[in-house]
């Protein structure tokens, strides 16, 4: 045997571990939730079969079509915001804090995305609530005189949403930021271009695939996301992602429960072909 | 210019840490409720959580869970890695691809996908149901960090070993693992973070042992209380501590 394919015979030995792993727990069960999209419910019986049933409900029945037009305003209202709230956020740390204290600044901007999802989801309440932290707050400074309703609103849950996402963008956001060479904005700006026009027409071109990667990945951990919804939302509306729970738990339908997931794999797919131009998935 | 930069981030870090502050500061509340007025201080809510065996036997299983499916995650994408940056086969693209593609899903999606999968095989669902799962969210990013960071410079120095008679179990061993120490710890503990703190996967792969997330939840449902917050508090000062850790055995060295 050459020394070639031998190299190659190992590398395919090393890589099949996670290579099945991969496809026992991820693609399998993957193409069976598809499988199972199709099947229908008779009584509490799952019964296989090819039938479109699901997503034809989907489609027609408004309480269904409003959860997923809720998640999609939702996401892009919090993929939007975040990126706005911390692209200054990582040029701050990246350009002004001198460079001795930026770890820390960086290290001090992100440590909250530590605590506990659920309990971080719990503490908004607190924070937001009618006898909260910051309405308490305006009334003793005499700004306002009623409580305002934040807390159980939609309002609430995009509040919780920027606030994780903020944190994860200003790393993706920052650690881009700090690779690029200061010679291009040196190069723009012996060119004659102003501080604006520098920043612009060259150092967020070249930012822009980590923004897009960061925003993507926005995308998809927040159109999935069961906990800050129903935590935040209060019950005045549904997202898909609590739509997908509900039928787990109360009915067990998990055909239409598996139909609303490969409806929402679908969005997150189209999300990534419309942003696959600049995405880097694998240098995250 | 330079004002307002300033005031940002100072404004961007009261943003930051506010849900965390009144978390931990009402977290001493000395009252039935964990919001304003502040009664006073009172360490009786950590006693109450500290002593509760619903929640220390939740906490154990969750260290657990992290600690053995961030291990396994680590090798397999740590030789997944080693194979890709040595020999190009046809289809690598592809299977990098595959192997990142669990990043890109839903975590319900993932979840309820194993719960089919598991319920159709009769498999019953477990502490290690939860773990295969954590696994699968875990292994892109330890595979990510780790190919990232396999260069030039260490590929001659395998090559170096190899040319001098050493098997590729050596080269992994004793060339590779250590060369990569720090990007290697850093997969490890971000996956340990993920896994010890992650929610739905935990919650619908789990059913009579559960995980700690899971059981802070059934706490939420019977409403607000300083405990809770207590509970929080900890948590965070675990996750903290472990990410101070990092950030000064690895990443200090590295430079």
């Amino acid at each position: 045997m050459s020394l070639a394919a031998r190299d190659r015979r190992l590398a395919w030995g090393l890589m099949a571990p996670a290579l099945l792993w991969t496809a026992a727990f991820f693609v399998l069960p993957f193409l069976g939730m598809i499988a199972l999209s199709f099947a229908h419910m008779e009584g509490r019986q799952v019964v296989q079969g090819f039938d479109t049933g699901n997503y034809a409900r989907i489609f027609t029945d408004w309480t269904m079509l409003k959860a997923l037009i809720n998640s999609l305003e939702i996401t892009a209202v919090v993929t939007v915001i975040s990126v706005v709230l911390a692209y200054p956020l990582a040029a701050i740390i990246a350009f002004r804090v001198p460079a001795r204290w930026q770890r820390l600044a960086l290290l001090m901007a992100v440590l909250p995305f530590w605590t506990s999802y659920v309990v971080r989801s719990y503490s908004w309440p607190l924070v937001l609530g009618q006898n909260g932290v910051v309405n308490q707050t305006l009334l003793g400074l005499g700004l306002i005189a009623e409580p305002v309703q934040i807390a159980s609103t939609r309002a609430a849950t995009v509040v919780g949403f920027v606030h994780f996402f903020v944190m994860l963008l200003t790393l993706t956001i920052y650690a881009n930021l700090i690779q690029l060479s200061p010679n291009y904005a040196r190069a723009a700006q012996d060119l004659g271009a102003s501080r604006w026009q520098t920043f612009v027409h060259v150092i967020l071109p070249l930012t822009l695939p980590g923004v897009v990667t960061g925003a993507f990945l926005t995308f998809v951990l927040c159109i999935g996301d069961y906990i800050t919804p129903q935590i935040l939302g209060g019950n005045t509306e549904l997202t898909l992602p609590q739509l997908i729970m509900l039928q787990l738990g109360r009915s067990g339908n998990f055909p239409l429960a598996s139909a609303l997931s490969v409806v929402l794999m679908a969005v997150v797919t189209l999300a990534y072909f419309a942003s696959s131009r600049w995405l880097r998935l694998d240098r995250v | 210019m330079r004002l307002l930069s300033w005031a940002y981030l100072a404004a961007a870090y009261v943003f930051v840490f506010l849900p965390v502050a009144v978390l931990v500061v009402f977290s001493f509340q000395d009252g039935r409720l964990p919001v304003p007025p502040f009664r006073g201080v009172t360490f009786e809510w950590y006693a109450k959580v500290l002593s509760d065996g619903k929640l220390m036997t939740a906490l154990g299983n969750s260290l657990l869970v992290a600690v053995v499916s961030s291990t396994v995650a680590l090798i397999l994408g740590f030789l997944a890695a080693h194979a890709l940056a040595r020999v190009r086969l046809p289809g690598s693209a592809l299977m990098r691809g595959v192997l990142i593609a669990p990043l890109t899903v839903s975590y319900l999606i993932i979840a309820l996908g194993l719960l089919n999968l598991f319920t159709q095989t009769g498999v019953r669902l477990s502490l290690w149901t939860a773990g295969i799962g954590h696994v699968v969210i875990n292994l892109p990013l330890c595979f990510a960090i780790t190919y990232a960071a396999m260069g030039d410079h260490q590929r001659n120095a395998e090559r170096a070993a190899r040319d001098l008679g050493a098997p590729e179990w050596k080269v992994l061993l004793l060339i590779s693992a250590p060369m990569l120490a720090a990007p290697l710890a850093a997969a490890f503990f971000l996956s340990v973070t993920f896994s010890w703190d992650e929610f739905i996967i935990a919650f619908l792969l789990t059913r009579f042992d559960v995980t700690l997330p899971v059981e802070i939840w059934s706490m939420l449902r019977s409403g607000l209380s300083p405990a809770t917050n207590a509970v929080g508090s900890l948590v965070f000062l675990v996750s903290v501590t472990l990410v101070i850790l990092l950030e000064l055995l690895v990443f200090r060295r590295t430079k």
